[in-house]
């Protein structure tokens, strides 16, 4: 505790004497405050310090001035002399308790006198003001705390006082400045006006410079204000803050106190929370950092007397652990994240576009990493490990007619034979209802994980986009366009030179672009021609849209037909038709469509637009024509179901009768489940449909990728020695990477794995299998054969797009999902819904057999029409409800902004209007007084910034400074005020204006970095 | 840790953690970066904060801004005395503003410092010039370029002095839709 309590006094002690010698005069008309403060509140009650304070202090100013004045010089020379003399005699007086705060105090001021000369000599050339400010809060929040434990020393021991009388006067000035700045940062915070008064009437006691210096600062100060909102009230909540703390002391403390204290602790920790979004230099932000840590801990302690204290601490370390903890987990979730290096890479080479599309395909494969884990640890391992070994039932086991053929490659990749016939599928899976020593519920398992996969995926979408459409800006007027173009064409990420060549020529061409749209608008040549093109380009789309429709249709009611006859009578082709030409369709129609879009002649962008959605609605048409002919399939196996259920009750009373008949004494009949009829099961067809179209479609990407890309790419670049013309620049060129068609075939891949999951479990595994290889494969291709877009298309706003899309996949092929499982009746004799008439019926079952009786009869008649009916209007009217208020918000958003706006041009204008007049009088004024020096003056202030700064702070030694600590950057905007003026006749150094203009646009909290390139910038002139 | 050097302290790195958007991680490899501009220079060792600068020339040839048209202004307006010598404090500070995570309005602050060549606080004519010149590589004629910030200042201009204060840009900036995506560089 002593040992804290010295360490803050040592910093107080810097901070005070690296302020000293630009502050004399107000240490010592604050001395002589305090001392009057002192003597009347101390005496009577420490609780009202505050009030006594502010009250005095305003008396004092008026009263105090001129004495302040005169003393300041030889007391100024006295105080160094005191001191010195003081370190001896006080160190020998160890006596009291009562006395060691005062002694650690006064001890501590030599040491900081050299300290703090010493700081001050190394900071001093390099500190920017901004940092100063941080400090000098710093230091007045230690000079709160060290002067409560003083005075609380002091009310113990009144009766010292007299003894030590030189000592206290000291003492007394210091906290006295201490006084005086708190005070004047509250007033300035909260009494501006009274401030403002108080000033006129020292200003007029003042030389003619000063007042027109303090009148300006003033008006700056203010200026300030208004146009840092943010940052004023941060300022004024750390005001609040120090003024609390000189109330507290730990021993004695009213409720109303402890409730202060705890709000600036709150406040603090607050302020360490928000600490890296405050635009400060890093020092600044390290130094506030410790400093209100410091602070925190050592009131927070304090905090919570009495009873509620052990729980308050303890409740204060679980809440540092948890952070720490959520801090680690944070630090430990960002190192899991894959590919960041790849990703950068990319970003550097290509720009944040194509960056786009990978950071998107990681995303993806997160969620299916979730899909997968959610499949895999409730469906397939719980039926591997606990279920019925493979063999045992005859859905688990391979028939006796495909056996020979079971482990061929050839059936493999098809996913028949025992592929077919494991955990992958939907037939393997027993209708048990409960297995292994776990009790699993396998069937109810197997649904609600098929449940989730949807909830959790809509879920995932939903919050994305959410989250998208927070972060990116309104942009939807077009009234910014020229300003844009300028302040956010360039990606900041590039770091590739053929990269930035191409933005460079990009961006100058947009401009040219908008320079002629704006010169001109649009000559439309032959709008006729245009029309009917665009037209002809429409009809051609459809055409083909309809044409692959069919094509699809067409090769899945044959593949049919094969299937039927068997796959061995047919050919490699033939078996695995569907596919092939469904991926040939994804891969050629793209290409086809870009080429009729040349014929409508629409700005890139449009066309961009264009092209995305003729392939969604090709993809999705393909999608929908392939689950239609599905459907088809299934209707058919389930007529074929029906005979061979037909069939197999009459093989199993012919096997029984025959084998009754034959001895009845012998065991019960053992017949190779491999030997069981069974019927077609149509969920394990469709599962494998998806698995072969997912496969396929994978295998063609790929290999588009080999041949388009890195073929194309070996080619152009090996032959280009011995062709005739230059295949590099010329026709086949190396390939760019098609951003808008890899993000959406994603898309559509994710759609098939959503829609399939619940008939294959194993979808969400083949999928994460798939994305991990794209990465790399894609990663590697992009980096190794692609070249940067010409036309460098922004990634912004696409990002939501392409999440509006997935949304809209998510939708469609949930559709037909749920459509099945809700409608069709599950197979017979395979799957984990086998016997009940619907799916959907196992948890029906789980409520009756394993809940409490009156659980499942409340929920039959929650279930009940007339209970969900009148629900699902609520909802709709919740939902309508929310939509139309959050409307009305937005209105009302839009409303307060336009308002803030023009009180703002307002504000600004009649600032203007007061700075030009105050900077007209100050002309007149200085014509007055002297006519024609100003050259010279403005000469010697630019050679001698230090003599300046010294001639300042003489001049703000006149009076109490009124404006230190809130913004310590208008003393240099005063400095440069003063230069500035006088040369409205003669040629400046252009950054000298921004001490006229820059109140209004003062950036918050901004380090003003101006002084030194003051220097460093050619004189011109700008008026 | 064994034997392993430390760089910084567990307080540093908490310390930093809460000042910037980064994690110990990035830190770490930030500092490695740090030090691989300038080996002699730099310490590894930062348990005791020293006080080194690296100079403008070194750290804009970083591959992260190598390509960058306003390199050279970034690195200037995150150091201290305006001359571009960056130490570690803000070094770092200047990647936490533009990592990923940094929001809108920090951002905005930043931009606007950056295409403030002057430093008077307002981006006037003169500034955008510079801007539309470095972003186009001066293949524009004059005359577009005037007429370009003219119509930039025009736009964006809200109280009609001719040139942007901060209020004006950060009104702009704000609606940009593609900024914050822009804005951005990964280290």
């Amino acid at each position: 505790m002593r040992m804290q309590k010295r360490r803050d006094f040592l910093k107080l002690c810097n901070f005070i004497y690296a302020q000293s010698t630009e502050s004399w005069g107000e240490f010592f008309l604050g001395g002589r405050r305090i001392t009057r403060m002192s003597r009347s509140s101390l005496i009577t009650s420490e609780n009202d310090i505050d009030i006594g304070l502010e009250l005095t202090g305003d008396e004092d100013d008026v009263s105090t001035l001129q004495e302040g004045q005169e003393r300041k010089r030889h007391r100024g020379r006295r105080k160094a002399g005191e001191r010195e003399k003081k370190k001896r005699p006080r160190r020998n007086r160890e006596a009291s308790a009562a006395g060691e705060a005062k002694e650690e105090e006064s001890q501590a001021q030599p040491q900081k006198g050299k300290r703090g000369r010493r700081r001050r000599e190394r900071t001093e050339a390099e500190e920017a003001e901004g940092n100063q400010r941080g400090e000098e809060k710093h230091a007045k929040i230690k000079s709160g705390k060290a002067e409560k434990t003083r005075k609380n020393v002091r009310n113990e021991k009144t009766q010292k006082k007299d003894q030590e009388e030189e000592e206290e006067e000291e003492e007394e000035e210091e906290a006295g400045s201490r006084n005086s700045k708190r005070k004047k940062r509250r007033a300035s915070a909260k009494e501006e006006e009274k401030e403002e008064v108080e000033s006129k009437h020292k200003v007029k006691e003042q030389t003619q410079e000063v007042k027109e210096k303090k009148k300006k600062k003033k008006k700056k100060h203010k200026k300030v204000e208004t146009s840092s909102e943010q940052d004023t009230s941060e300022e004024e909540d750390k005001d609040e803050a120090d003024n609390e703390e000189i109330g507290v002391r730990p021993e004695s403390l009213t409720p109303e106190e402890l409730e202060k204290l705890k709000e600036a602790v709150d406040e603090r920790k607050k302020l360490i929370q928000g600490l890296r979004g405050k635009p400060w230099p890093m020092k600044k932000k390290l130094v506030t950092l410790r400093e209100s840590q410091e602070f925190v801990e050592k009131y927070e302690g304090a905090l919570g007397k009495g009873k509620g204290r052990k729980l308050y601490a303890y409740k204060v370390m679980m809440n540092k652990k948890w952070m720490k903890f959520q801090r680690d987990f944070e630090n430990f979730k960002t190192a899991c994240i894959p590919w960041e290096m790849k990703i950068k890479e990319i970003e550097s080479h290509f720009g944040s576009s194509v960056a786009s599309y990978f950071l998107f395909l990681r995303w993806m494969y997160g969620i299916n990493m979730i899909l997968f884990g959610l499949t895999f640890g409730l469906v397939m391992v719980p039926e591997a490990l606990m279920g019925r070994p493979y063999g045992s039932i005859p859905r688990k086991t391979v028939p006796r007619a495909e056996e020979a053929s079971a482990m061929d490659f050839a059936v493999l990749w098809d996913f028949g034979g025992y592929a077919q016939y494991s955990v992958l599928f939907y037939g393997y899976y027993n209708n048990q209802r409960a297995i292994g020593w776990l009790k699993f519920r396998m069937p109810l398992s197997y649904f609600l994980v098929g449940v989730g996969t949807v909830a959790y995926s809509y879920m995932v979408v939903i919050r994305t986009m959410a989250r998208n459409a927070n972060d990116s800006g309104v942009g939807d007027d077009n009234s910014f366009n020229f300003s844009w173009k300028m302040f956010t064409s360039w990606d900041y990420l590039i770091g590739n030179p053929e990269t930035a060549d191409n933005k460079f020529a990009s961006i100058t061409t947009s401009f040219k672009e908008a320079i002629l749209e704006e010169q001109e608008s649009r000559k439309d040549d032959n709008i006729h021609l245009t029309r009917f093109l665009r037209v002809l380009a429409n009809f051609l789309v459809l055409c083909c849209l309809a044409g692959s429709g069919y094509l699809i249709y067409f090769v899945v009611r044959r593949s049919q037909k094969f299937a039927l006859d068997g796959l061995d009578t047919h050919s490699w082709w033939e078996r695995n038709e569907v596919n092939m030409v469904m991926s040939l369709l994804g891969m050629f129609c793209p290409m086809l469509f870009d080429v009729i879009s040349t014929l409508e002649n629409y700005h890139p962008r449009v066309a961009l637009q264009w092209q995305l959605g003729r392939i969604f609605a090709l993809f999705l048409g393909n999608l929908y024509t392939f689950i239609i002919a599905l459907m088809d399939e299934i209707n058919l196996k389930r007529e074929e179901e029906k005979i061979v259920k037909f069939n197999i009750t009459m093989w199993e009373a012919s096997l029984y009768n025959g084998t009754v008949s034959e001895n009845s004494t012998a065991l019960p009949i053992t017949i190779q489940p491999a030997d069981v009829p069974r019927g077609p099961c149509w969920e394990t067809m469709v599962g494998q449909e998806f698995v072969r179209l997912i496969i396929s479609d994978t295998m063609t990407t790929y290999i588009t990728l080999l041949i388009g890309d890195f073929l194309r790419a070996v080619l152009v670049r090996f032959l280009n020695y011995c062709w005739c013309w230059d295949l590099e620049a010329g026709f086949p060129s190396y390939s760019e990477f098609d951003v808008s068609g890899n993000v959406l075939g994603l898309i559509f891949n994710q759609g098939m794995i959503w829609m399939g999951a619940f008939y294959a479990p194993c979808l969400p595994a083949l999928n994460v299998l798939r994305l991990h290889v794209s990465m790399y494969l894609q990663c590697w291709a992009v980096m190794c054969c692609n070249v940067p877009q010409e036309r460098v298309f922004k990634a912004s706003g696409s990002n939501n797009f392409y999440m509006a899309m997935l949304l809209v996949i998510l939708f469609l092929s949930t559709l037909p999902a749920i459509y099945t499982i809700v409608t069709i009746p599950p197979s017979f004799d395979c799957g984990p819904f086998s016997g009940k008439k619907r799916m959907f019926d196992v948890i029906q079952e789980t409520l009756e057999s394993d809940f409490p009786a009156w659980f499942s009869k409340v929920f039959s008649y929650a279930s009940n029409p007339g209970l969900v009916l009148p629900f699902m209007l609520l909802m709709v009217l919740a939902i309508y409800y929310l939509q139309s208020t959050s409307k009305s918000y937005k209105e009302a958003n839009v409303e307060l902004k336009k308002k803030l706006q023009t009180q703002n041009e307002e504000n600004k204008k009649k600032n203007k209007r007061a700075a030009l007049k105050a900077q007209m009088d100050l002309e007149e004024a200085k014509k007055a007084t002297s006519h024609g020096d100003g050259p010279e003056h403005q000469k010697n202030n630019n050679a001698s910034l230090k003599d300046q700064e010294v001639d300042w702070e003489d001049n703000q030694g006149n009076g109490p400074r009124l404006y230190r600590g809130r913004n310590e950057r208008n003393p240099s905007a005063l400095r440069i005020k003063e230069c500035h003026l006088p040369a409205t006749n003669a040629p400046v150094p252009r950054s000298h204006h921004h001490g006229s203009h820059g109140a209004p646009g003062y950036l918050p909290g901004l380090p003003l970095q101006s002084e030194p390139r003051m220097y460093r910038v050619p004189s011109m002139q700008r008026h | 840790m064994g034997n392993k050097q430390t760089i910084f302290t567990d307080e540093q790195l908490d310390a930093y953690q809460d000042c910037t958007f980064f994690t110990r991680k990035e830190i770490l490899r930030l500092h490695g970066r740090y030090h691989e501009l300038a080996p002699h220079l730099v310490p590894m060792d930062y348990t005791n904060d020293p006080d080194c600068k690296v100079p403008l020339a070194l750290i804009v040839n970083m591959p992260e801004l190598k390509e960058n048209p306003f390199r050279n202004r970034i690195v200037e307006s995150f150091s201290e005395d305006g001359m571009g010598n960056l130490s570690f404090n803000e070094f770092v500070d200047m990647f936490s503003v533009l990592s990923e995570t940094a929001p809108r309005e920090l951002k905005a602050i930043y931009a606007f410092k950056i295409y403030d060549y002057n430093v008077d606080n307002y981006l006037c004519k003169e500034d955008l010039e510079k801007t539309l010149n470095k972003l186009t590589k001066e293949e524009l004629t004059p005359e577009e370029v005037v007429l370009v910030c003219e119509k930039a200042i025009e736009e964006a201009d809200l109280d009609g002095d001719n040139k942007l204060s901060y209020a004006d840009f950060e009104n702009m900036i704000t609606r940009a839709p593609d900024f914050l995506s822009t804005f951005h560089i990964r280290i």
